[in-house]
């Protein structure tokens, strides 16, 4: 049991801090909400590494695990940052798992092309995250991986959360093999790096928030000294804490390939998700009227809060398919 | 991060399920529902193995287990629903008697409460002041060599069946109320002490006592004279460390579980079938893994001497506001039947979930309500500013 950074991952918390502080400020990410994506923010996250480090050595990565991926993934969600980093790592390992000889793959690592996952089995057309700017598309049709390679639209179809987000086909794509099983696994991968990011971006929007109240002064006093206040931001600071354990531990689980990693991963995104929709959401209450308008952050964070999960499906669907996972299959 | 337990916690962790499999019979479990919250011969056997002393830090004097190893203990007891609050308030009493105890609290008190001989109670709130503890008015005034004890206590619970209370009195009402606290460990057959019962709707039994000018040496006194916050400080400190129940749902989401699997409902399905229900046993296993992270992580911090303050309150505000909200959930789900208590015949689970949903109130109340720590949390965490004297 350790339950802090290694102190190797106390200089990598460091680096990613200050890399994501600096380059994806948040007037960056408003400027890129068009597209969803700030192109020189990935060129110069690729210079750092990140995308390629946790694919094994062998294959031309850095052999990090997802443990110091996800203290990148946690940065990008205090920023939320407009690179494709989580799915363009994913897919990237799913591809490097089941088809090491890929062509692709030196191209992928050395961040020439974006990769992402399309995150619905056995669908030939489907919103795909990152799918506006990624040219390699990863998923799971028939009894196959398979990869689809065109030239991405960059242009993202307008959406809530300020997505990169398009709809791309799988019809035209290759099997190159893997079961179900590895589909399967980088899903939960997926899942637990947006939980680690999803437990950032609460953490930061609980920062505005509070930041706020702290300021904001209404009958002559803070109004973060009322009460009322202070109760609600107090429910959502606990659950930022644990949807932030929780993401690490499902992260640790697939690390170390624990038998209950797949629905630790679900369960993680599952409560990272409403954590972070409801700490943006009470931030956003405390903000007033303030909090309604673009010129304030806040807004960002509560319709990316939702945003971000809401591409892996429903949450009530996901609720079930964890039951399955779980409890095995309903029989009605 | 690593999540996983060491070998010997994970040794000891069998050893600890083979305890509960062999002692923690029916008679054991049942036996608390005429509402003492206590098993004498389990406590004692459990002290036998001398886990109330590893609970004591070494540093103390005790045998000073691994924080994550009494962890294990403590997971292990409450995953299974064992009664756990006799050996709660004991070594919590004995930590501190062993941090700011004189010779004769530690050489007389702390070897009949490891051994699992004696019991201890709190005697913290009063009629007119529960979170506002400071406040207290039971008075300690000195007469000759002896103190001279007159108040009421409420909540005392087991004092009905321990041999000890750790009062905390008024000895000085010229200055602000927190400084002119003393505490005692007072041994409950002193004259003038009268233990009146408290029913409560969740069938455990507590106490209101009364002190009527109890006489006490000072030998029984711990800390300094007003210094009673400093005791208070500690005892929290050691009540969020060991106490504090992180699983109260387990047993409730087990019942659950099973009623859910084997209980037709009147249109002849299963309630296990039924999404509602599978998002909501989903949602509640949720809440019990973030559960265990808190726990983990406080543990984790105990181990590295790193003495947590907020993660507690935390804990506390998280695990029992889930707590009654699956209790709510769950005795829905048992429709009318969800009704009947054990006490006739034929409830789902033996009353269980019943019971469950009457005992869920408490926690969100005693030892420190939610409004308290989300204070704290508001405080302390998040650096708002204090509201309250």
């Amino acid at each position: 049991m350790y339950l802090r950074y290694t102190e190797d991952e106390v200089v990598v918390d460091e680096m990613f801090d200050s890399f994501f502080s600096s380059v994806c400020s948040i007037e960056q990410v408003r400027s890129s909400a068009t597209l969803g994506f700030d192109p020189d923010a990935w060129r110069r996250l690729i210079e750092t590494g990140a995308p390629s480090m946790s694919v094994p050595i062998e294959l031309g990565g850095g052999g990090a695990n997802l443990a110091t991926l996800a203290i990148a993934a946690t940065h990008l969600g205090r920023t939320i940052a407009a690179v494709p980093l989580i799915e363009h790592v994913v897919a990237l390992r799913l591809l490097a798992s089941v088809a090491p000889e890929s062509p692709l793959l030196d191209s992928l690592l050395a961040g020439d092309r974006i990769a992402s996952l399309a995150l619905r089995p056995g669908l030939d057309e489907q919103l795909v995250p990152a799918g506006a700017i990624a040219e390699v598309i990863v998923g799971f049709v028939g009894e196959s991986i398979v990869v689809s390679q065109a030239e991405p639209p960059l242009a993202a179809l307008p959406n809530l959360a300020d997505l990169p987000i398009a709809r791309r086909s799988l019809a035209e794509s290759s099997a190159i093999g893997g079961t179900q099983d590895h589909y399967h696994r980088a899903l939960a991968e997926w899942q637990a790096l947006m939980a680690v990011a999803l437990a950032g971006l609460g953490r930061a929007a609980l920062r505005l928030g509070v930041d706020y109240v702290t300021e904001r002064e209404q009958f002559g006093v803070p109004i973060g000294s009322f009460q009322a206040i202070q109760h609600g931001l107090a429910d959502v600071a606990t659950a930022v804490e644990g949807a932030d354990m929780l993401a690490q531990r499902a992260v640790w689980a697939l690390d170390s390939d624990q038998g209950d990693a797949l629905s630790l991963a679900s369960m993680a995104m599952l409560f990272a998700g409403e954590t972070a929709q409801r700490t943006s959401a009470a931030a956003l209450q405390y903000h007033g009227g303030y909090g309604f308008a673009e010129e304030y952050d806040i807004q960002l964070f509560y319709r990316r809060a939702k945003g971000w999960p809401l591409q892996f499906g429903s949450s009530s669907s996901e609720y079930q398919r964890l039951a399955d996972l779980v409890l095995g299959e309903q029989v009605a | 991060m690593d999540f996983s337990f060491s070998d010997s916690a994970e040794a000891f962790r069998a050893e600890v399920k083979e305890f509960i499999a062999e002692h923690l019979t029916s008679d054991v479990l049942l036996g608390t529902r005429d509402g003492t919250l206590h098993n004498d011969e389990f406590h004692r056997k459990m002290a036998d193995r001398g886990w109330l002393d590893g609970a004591v830090p070494a540093e103390l004097g005790g045998a000073g287990r691994d924080p994550l190893e009494m962890l294990v203990l403590i997971e292990e007891l409450q995953l299974a629903g064992a009664p756990v609050d006799g050996m709660g308030v004991a070594v919590i009493v004995a930590a501190i008697i062993l941090e700011l105890g004189n010779d004769h609290l530690k050489e007389t008190v702390v070897p009949r409460i490891i051994s699992g001989e004696s019991l201890c109670s709190f005697g913290y709130t009063e009629p007119d002041c529960g979170s506002d503890v400071a406040a207290a008015t039971t008075s300690a005034v000195r007469d000759g060599e002896q103190w001279l004890i007159n108040g009421q206590k409420m909540w005392t619970t087991m004092a009905h069946i321990a041999d000890y209370v750790l009062l905390l009195t008024r000895t000085n009402t010229e200055v602000a109320k927190h400084k002119g606290l003393t505490f005692f460990v007072v041994p409950l057959d002193t004259p003038g002490i009268e233990i009146q019962p408290v029913q409560t709707m969740g069938t455990e039994r507590s106490n209101a006592t009364f002190y009527d000018d109890v006489r006490l040496g000072d030998e029984w006194r711990i800390g300094a004279v007003d210094g009673g916050w400093a005791v208070m400080k500690a005892a929290l400190k050691f009540e969020r460390g060991i106490a504090g129940g992180q699983f109260p749902s387990a047993t409730l989401i087990d019942a659950a579980l099973n009623s859910a699997r084997t209980i037709a409902r009147p249109d002849g399905s299963l309630a296990i079938d039924d999404p509602v229900i599978r998002e909501r046993l989903m949602r509640a296993s949720i809440d019990v893994e973030v559960a265990r992270c808190f726990a983990y992580k406080t543990a984790f911090l105990a181990s590295e001497g790193v003495m947590f303050g907020v993660e507690g309150s935390m804990t506390k505000l998280f695990v029992s506001e889930a707590y009654k909200r699956h209790s709510h959930w769950f005795i829905d789900m048992l429709g009318a039947e969800g009704l009947l208590n054990h006490d006739g015949a034929n409830a789902p689970e033996d009353g269980l979930i019943e019971e469950h949903f009457r005992h869920a109130p408490v926690t969100t109340i005693y030892g420190g309500t939610s409004e308290i720590n989300r204070n704290l949390v508001a405080e302390a965490h998040l650096g708002l500013p204090r509201t309250r004297n």
